[in-house]
């Protein structure tokens, strides 16, 4: 038999849609567990942007990131593609009851380009908005604390963060269980823990980066 | 169940004529009226094929065999779901007691790319065979049979084996999956023989020929929603697409 490149498969591009699926899923949890330094302080909260910025690992980070998040966005589009095709002639009645498939599922492509526009309004809006500076013990640093807060006066902005974050977290909700199920981890003495563990990690996420701009609007007082 | 108060029912079917592949296809509404509780939903398709030919009129094309739940051949999406709407049921075990009196009915062949629609409701499955004969078969030594016991398999084993060979091979899983993905049907036949000895020699080759031909096919991809399992009258659960998965992962990185 000829050798097969791994990826030509719809499996094995799948694959890699769960692996990056997961690498991204391990940085929105250390994203959210960072920002939450925000309900300790204005001066924790931007150390730590400092702290993550002045490393000079920040560049290949962001590049390992930008390049997760394209194959992954790229591969999964392919994908969708490849499906909707499986079928040219749909169904007159869709199924309901027992043998349905859940919206969640049925709409991870929504969920994943309303998450991708999210991604790139919300570099535009933090990473590449105003600097403001601040010093702490004689250290020059960006104080995004102050843009954050400016930002999050806005209910627009507080709605359309929760309708992303609500999509994220929905998103995560079957992407964990789904990508370790692609990866071939399936056990019935494990499977329903891991399914409690992709929905728990969902909730923990979701609920973690909506405190923020929540906290923001409702509760910071300056 | 639906509570039946009768045991005579009217239903307004609406099926699915069609007819041939290149035929657009249309739903015709039939009132059917006098179904008896106690007929299979086949048997309901036989009355109304009887009304239409003693009409003069075509009769509806249905797939079916054994009508006991055990070949694989009846079909049918009713009001969207692959075999109706109970779990661990083929469309020939399916009762006309689980409806009720006035019902509405939908009837629509198998969807997918790779089940072309031959005539009404009868869908050419034969893409499930190609992917069979790429590699779902062990090779064996003709002549005499060798004696009973002498490959031992372990309980544990064996029954794992036989859960996965369960599946009759009818394309539920394909038509319920929003992906017509034959994933659960590859999963049920890759595991199956992974799990045995008689598997073993051909079972890198098994996994990457099925694979690859079921994606030559034209079936779509699994995105695990688990609808495969739920519509698959024999209860074959999502555990053997992971199967699949790890036994394609591991073949592909080992191919030579």
């Amino acid at each position: 038999m000829s050798h097969h490149c791994l990826t030509q498969t719809k499996i094995g591009k799948k694959y890699l849609v769960a692996l990056t699926g997961l690498g991204l899923s391990l940085f929105v949890l250390m994203h959210m567990l960072g920002n939450l330094l925000i309900l300790v302080s204005p001066e924790a909260y931007n150390k730590y942007g400092h702290a993550l910025t002045s490393n000079p690992g920040i560049y290949l980070a962001e590049v390992g990131l930008v390049a997760i998040l394209f194959v992954h966005l790229a591969l999964a589009m392919k994908l969708t593609r490849e499906n909707w095709k499986a079928r040219p002639v749909g169904y007159a009645v869709v199924s309901s009851g027992e043998k349905a498939t859940s919206l969640t599922t049925r709409s991870m492509w929504a969920q994943g380009i309303l998450i991708f526009v999210f991604i790139i309004h919300h570099l535009i809006t933090f990473k590449f908005g105003p600097h403001y500076e601040v010093e702490y013990g004689g250290v020059m640093m960006r104080d995004l604390h102050r843009l954050v807060i400016e930002v999050f006066q806005n209910p627009l902005y507080v709605a359309w963060y929760l309708v992303a974050l609500f999509a994220l977290a929905f998103h995560l909700s079957h992407g964990v269980k789904s990508s370790i199920q692609t990866l071939g981890i399936h056990h019935p003495r494990y499977f329903n823990k891991f399914k409690m563990a992709g929905i728990l990690y969902s909730v923990l996420v979701g609920v973690g980066f909506m405190s923020q701009p929540l906290y923001v609007f409702l509760i910071y007082k300056g | 169940m639906g509570g039946a108060s009768k045991s005579k029912l009217n239903l307004k079917l609406k099926l699915w004529r069609q007819k041939n592949a290149k035929d657009k296809g249309y739903f015709m509404d039939y009132d059917v009226k006098g179904i008896s509780t106690e007929a299979s939903f086949l048997e309901m398709l036989d009355v109304v094929n009887e009304e239409l030919v003693k009409k003069g009129e075509e009769p509806v094309e249905f797939d079916h065999d054994c009508r006991e739940g055990i070949c694989g051949m009846c079909s049918l999406v009713i009001n969207g779901n692959p075999h109706g709407p109970d779990g661990a049921t083929t469309t020939c075990q399916l009762h006309m007691r689980r409806f009720k009196d006035g019902d509405s009915v939908t009837v629509e062949p198998f969807r997918a790319g790779a089940f072309p629609v031959v005539r009404d409701l009868v869908v050419d499955r034969s893409a499930l065979d190609r992917v069979i004969q790429a590699g779902g078969f062990v090779s064996t030594a003709t002549g005499t049979a060798q004696d009973a016991n002498c490959l031992p398999v372990p309980k544990d084993k064996a029954d794992r084996a036989f859960l996965a060979a369960a599946c009759i091979g009818c394309g539920a899983c394909v038509a319920a999956c929003k992906n017509a993905s034959a994933s659960l049907f590859v999963g049920a036949k890759v595991a199956h023989l992974a799990l045995l000895p008689q598997g073993e020699a051909e079972r890198e080759k098994r996994a990457l020929a099925m694979v690859h031909q079921m994606d030559a096919e034209g079936f779509g991809g699994c995105t695990n929603t688990g609808a495969c399992a739920a519509a698959c009258p024999k209860e074959i659960s999502l555990e053997h697409i992971a199967i699949l998965n790890r036994e394609f992962l591991k073949a592909s990185l080992l191919e030579r």
